[in-house]
C-alpha cells in the first residue's frame, strides 16, 4: 500500500498520451466528496455568501496557477499566449479538457461591453451533486471554478475578474450527452464571466497594429 | 579576471528574484564582491528590455536580450511569466536553450507542490542541487 517517498522534483509530469489517462484520472465521486466537505468548511466559518463565493474563488486561484504551469509545459509547444482571444481560447479549449475531459461548451463576447467574455458550461462539475437552500439565493459554488480561471488569467499576464452565474436554460438548449442519467436534467447552465481590467485590453490592442 | 567564468542566473517573478545562483568552473574561487554587485546590477537592469520583449513574441525562448561589455543576458520566460535569466560571457544558443528547458522542467514540477505559492521565493534545497547539476551538464 506504501510506497518509498520520492522527491516531488524527480517524479514524471506525464502528458502526451504515456498512460496519461489511467495515471491521472480521479473518480468523480471522490472529488464531488472532497469538494463538499471544501464548501462545507468555509461556509461554517463565514457570515455572507459574497465571502463563501470569495473563498471558493481563492481556493480556486493556486490552481488556476499550476494548471497553467502544467499544461503549457505538457504541450511541448515552448509558446506563451500574448493575446487575448488566444488565452481565453486556451482557458476554454485546453484547460477544461484538462480539467473536465471537454472543452467548454462555448467562448462568447460581450455585446455591451467590449471588455466582457463568457465561457459556458452545461454540466459543471462542482455544482453537478450540489442544492442550493433557497435562504442561500444567489449562491454559485462553481466560484472555485471562476477562481481557476482567474488564476490562469493571472498568471499568463492578463488580470481578469472572474464571476460564476447560473443561468436558466431555454427552451430547447441541450444539455446534451449529459454524462448522469441518473440525477434529474439541470435547469440551468453555469456562465463565467470574464471582466478583464483596462490595462489589459490596453495592452492587447496596441499590439494588434 | 575574465568574467566569462562566472555565471549568473536568477529566477524574477512579478515583484523580486525568487531564486539566484553563481555557477563557476570548477576549481576557481567565488569572484569578489564588487564583481558579483556588478552581476547582479547588469542582470537586473535587464529586466526593462525583458518587459518590452515579453510582448512582441509568444516564444518562450527570448535569446539574448541585453549585451554589456562582454556579457550577455539570456532570458526564458514561463508560461506564467516567470523570468529565467542568465547572465554570461557568450556561451552557444544550444547550451543555454537546453539549459533553460531543463530548469523549466524542475519549476514546472516545483509549482506542482501544493505547499509552494506562486511568485514566492524558492527555498527548497533538492530544487538548488539539481540546479546547479543542469548547469554543470550544460554550462561547464
Amino acid at each position: 500500500m506504501s510506497r518509498a517517498p520520492s522527491n516531488i522534483l524527480d517524479r514524471p509530469l506525464g502528458g502526451r498520451g504515456r498512460n496519461s489517462s489511467t495515471e491521472t484520472a480521479v473518480s468523480q465521486s471522490a472529488f464531488a466528496y472532497l469538494y463538499s466537505e471544501l464548501v462545507q468548511y468555509h461556509q461554517s466559518r463565514v457570515a455572507s455568501i459574497s465571502e463563501l463565493e470569495r473563498r471558493l474563488e481563492s481556493s480556486g486561484y493556486g490552481i488556476g496557477l499550476k494548471v497553467l504551469e502544467l499544461l503549457s509545459y505538457r504541450s511541448r509547444e515552448s509558446k506563451r499566449e500574448t493575446r487575448l482571444m488566444n488565452i481565453l481560447q486556451f482557458v476554454s479549449a485546453n484547460v477544461w479538457k484538462s480539467l473536465f475531459g471537454k472543452p467548454a461548451d462555448s467562448l462568447e463576447r460581450s455585446i455591451d461591453h467590449a471588455d466582457e467574455f463568457m465561457i459556458v458550461d452545461y454540466e459543471p462539475l462542482t455544482s453537478t451533486y450540489v442544492s442550493v437552500p433557497s435562504d442561500l439565493g444567489q449562491l454559485s459554488v462553481d466560484s472555485f471554478l471562476s477562481g481557476i480561471v482567474a488564476g490562469v488569467l493571472d498568471g499568463a499576464g492578463f488580470s481578469a475578474r472572474v464571476t460564476a452565474h447560473s443561468v436558466t436554460l431555454e427552451e430547447g438548449e441541450a444539455g446534451y450527452g449529459s454524462s448522469n442519467s441518473s440525477l434529474p436534467p439541470r435547469k440551468d447552465k453555469a456562465v463565467f464571466l470574464v471582466k478583464f481590467s483596462p490595462e489589459v485590453l490596453k495592452r492587447d490592442t496596441g499590439l494588434e497594429r | 579576471m575574465s568574467s566569462s567564468q562566472v555565471l549568473l542566473f536568477v529566477i524574477v517573478g512579478k515583484n523580486e528574484p525568487l531564486y539566484e545562483a553563481e555557477f563557476h568552473k570548477a576549481g576557481t574561487a567565488g569572484s569578489s564582491d564588487s564583481v558579483t554587485r556588478q552581476n547582479y546590477f547588469v542582470l537586473h537592469s535587464a529586466l526593462d528590455l525583458v518587459e518590452k520583449a515579453a510582448w512582441t513574441t509568444n516564444q518562450m525562448y527570448l535569446k539574448v536580450v541585453d549585451k554589456v561589455n562582454q556579457q550577455q543576458v539570456s532570458t526564458f520566460l514561463t508560461a506564467g511569466n516567470i523570468k529565467f535569466m542568465l547572465l554570461h560571457g557568450g556561451r552557444s544558443e544550444d547550451s543555454i536553450k537546453s539549459f533553460f528547458s531543463d530548469v523549466y522542467e524542475l519549476y514546472v514540477k516545483l509549482s506542482m507542490n501544493p505547499f509552494y505559492r506562486y511568485d514566492t521565493p524558492i527555498t527548497s534545497k533538492s530544487f538548488d542541487t539539481r540546479v546547479r547539476a543542469v548547469a554543470r551538464r550544460y554550462l561547464a
